[in-house]
């Protein structure tokens, strides 16, 4: 068990996601910035589906009660493993009683912490990605404990990767989205031209920016919307659709990040600067 | 032959969106339903493939893998023009309690008044119209549904309460629908329904599918107390019949 001293701000498990339910209004949830933990789970030796804790600007205190190796990635924080400072993207052998501590938030604004073979927690609708009210809460709390698998041996094929810097980008990649032809030649200039920066509304469900854009007139039948859809509202705001938004809007559907957009835009906080570049 | 014309559109790279004409239309609704039977039967493997439908839009959401959108516009195409005349999954009527108390009915009055109906009346009408799952979106198992009659076309709240009850019934425009969980909501309340649309501890967490029936009928204050423990331990059966194709 990994016991809970402390939880941080907004601390989550996530996987890849809950796959099948869409039809039925369910979002898919799963990791924000899937490219950090594809990282962790690689180095790990992981399933690429395997259960991380997703730690949002500041962090836990966290008790282990049994050996595993650890990997953390994502945001860089000031992290210590019983006091000693542990970095990103590199396999950390821990101990029975061993305590990690998560301190300032360096860089980036959610971090994760990937473990040997993943955490064990509840799997509801085949992920154990919490969300509300598919499970029972969203974030974890002081004083619980999340099961994992005792590993005592593991020699890492690598035992470290480098950090890049692409996560810190402000550019993000986008494609078209299913409404793009219905903007005007002036909504086309101020999104293209200019930067955004990231609204104090911004959450697992959506991102929504500080600055307006000439709102729409359109009018469109309720239809699908993906993580990574953004939507334009009739007062010219834009909300950008995230792992947790819901799976359908009738606000027409400008743009779509593309995978790594998101991951970059998982880790930027309010204030941010960003900007969209046609892909 | 398939009757209505489709286009198909790339949807980021994981995605494709089909779309039939812009209208609500049953015949539209039946066309698409169609068309997943098909796809899941001969093309599309439902164990990587999600197929999201609503009112005239049918999205395939593809797991992992990066789609060749140039290999599958065409294909959908024609797909779409071969599949012929498909049965589509079992569609059933769902007939589902509410209890119109006004305890529960927080706008009941009101709307009343602004559609210049009794109570009795605005009741009778919601709960003899016969409506049509056209989505499932918003929330886990929220209904979009169609088939409102105009005399209860109200606006919606002129300010959105910020927490509607699950299980409330809202009125709003050519819309109505329950709220499957607590959720802030601009609709006109009406009553409240003691089955839960979504349940989790099912192993189809959500009995109602699109394309689906769905119709009211008032209960009182008592049925819905027995309804309501009967839904928190999962125990209670819904009166259901099966739509012919």
């Amino acid at each position: 068990m990994l016991n809970i001293i402390k939880s941080g701000f907004y601390t989550t498990v996530q996987d890849t996601g809950r796959f099948g339910y869409r039809e039925k209004g369910v979002p898919v949830s799963g990791v924000m910035d899937s490219f950090s933990v594809s990282k962790i789970n690689t180095l790990l030796e992981n399933d690429e589906n395997s259960a991380v804790l997703e730690i949002t600007m500041t962090g836990p205190s966290l008790e282990f009660e049994q050996d595993t190796y650890i990997v953390l990635g994502g945001a860089e924080m000031s992290v210590t493993l019983n006091d000693i400072n542990i970095e990103n993207y590199k396999v950390y052998k821990v101990n029975g009683g061993d305590i990690l501590t998560y301190g300032k938030l360096l860089k980036g604004f959610r971090a994760y912490l990937g473990i040997k073979d993943g955490f064990k927690t509840a799997s509801v609708l085949g992920s154990r990605s919490l969300y509300k009210p598919i499970t029972e809460g969203d974030s974890i709390k002081k004083m619980s404990s999340l099961p994992y698998t005792t590993c005592k041996q593991f020699n890492p094929k690598i035992s470290e990767l480098k950090v890049d810097s692409v996560l810190e980008k402000i550019k993000l990649e986008v494609f078209k989205g299913p409404e793009y032809k219905l903007l005007t030649d002036n909504q086309l200039a101020q999104l293209f031209y200019r930067e955004f920066s990231v609204a104090n509304e911004n959450n697992r469900m959506a991102y929504q920016l500080n600055e307006v854009i000439e709102g729409n007139k359109i009018s469109m039948l309720t239809s699908a919307t993906l993580p990574g859809t953004i939507q334009l509202t009739p007062a010219g705001k834009l909300i950008i659709l995230m792992k947790d938004g819901q799976t359908t809007g009738g606000y027409p559907r400008i743009l779509q990040l593309s995978d790594m957009a998101m991951s970059i835009l998982a880790q930027k906080r309010s204030g941010d600067h960003i900007s969209f570049k046609l892909k | 032959m398939s009757s209505f014309k489709i286009s198909v559109r790339q949807f980021g790279v994981h995605a494709i969106l089909v779309e039939w004409p812009n209208r609500v239309e049953e015949s539209i609704l039946d066309e698409i339903l169609q068309f997943i039977q098909y796809l899941k039967k001969n093309h599309l493997d439902e164990k990587e493939w999600e197929f999201v439908p609503a009112y005239n839009s049918l999205t395939l959401i593809c797991k992992d893998t990066v789609l060749d959108f140039d290999y599958f516009k065409p294909k959908i195409k024609e797909w779409y023009a071969i599949k012929g005349k498909i049965e589509p999954a079992t569609r059933y009527l769902w007939r589902l309690p509410v209890s119109y108390d006004l305890e529960f009915g927080l706008d009941l009055e009101e709307i009343s008044g602004q559609l210049g109906l009794s109570v009795e009346r605005l009741i009778e009408l919601h709960s003899q119209s016969i409506y049509t799952v056209y989505g499932i979106g918003f929330l886990p198992g929220f209904m979009y549904l169609g088939g409102v009659p105009e005399a209860l076309e109200v606006p919606r709240k002129p300010t959105p309460r910020p927490k509607v009850l699950k299980g409330s019934v809202g009125l709003a425009g050519k819309q109505t629908g329950i709220y499957p969980q607590d959720s802030p909501g601009g609709w006109n309340i009406i009553g409240k329904c003691p089955v839960p649309m979504f349940d989790v501890k099912k192993e189809n967490p959500c009995f109602v599918k699109v394309g689906d029936k769905i119709q009211f009928y008032p209960i009182s204050m008592a049925e819905y107390q027995l309804h309501k423990i009967e839904g928190e331990v999962g125990i209670y059966n819904l009166e259901k019949k099966v739509l012919d194709a």
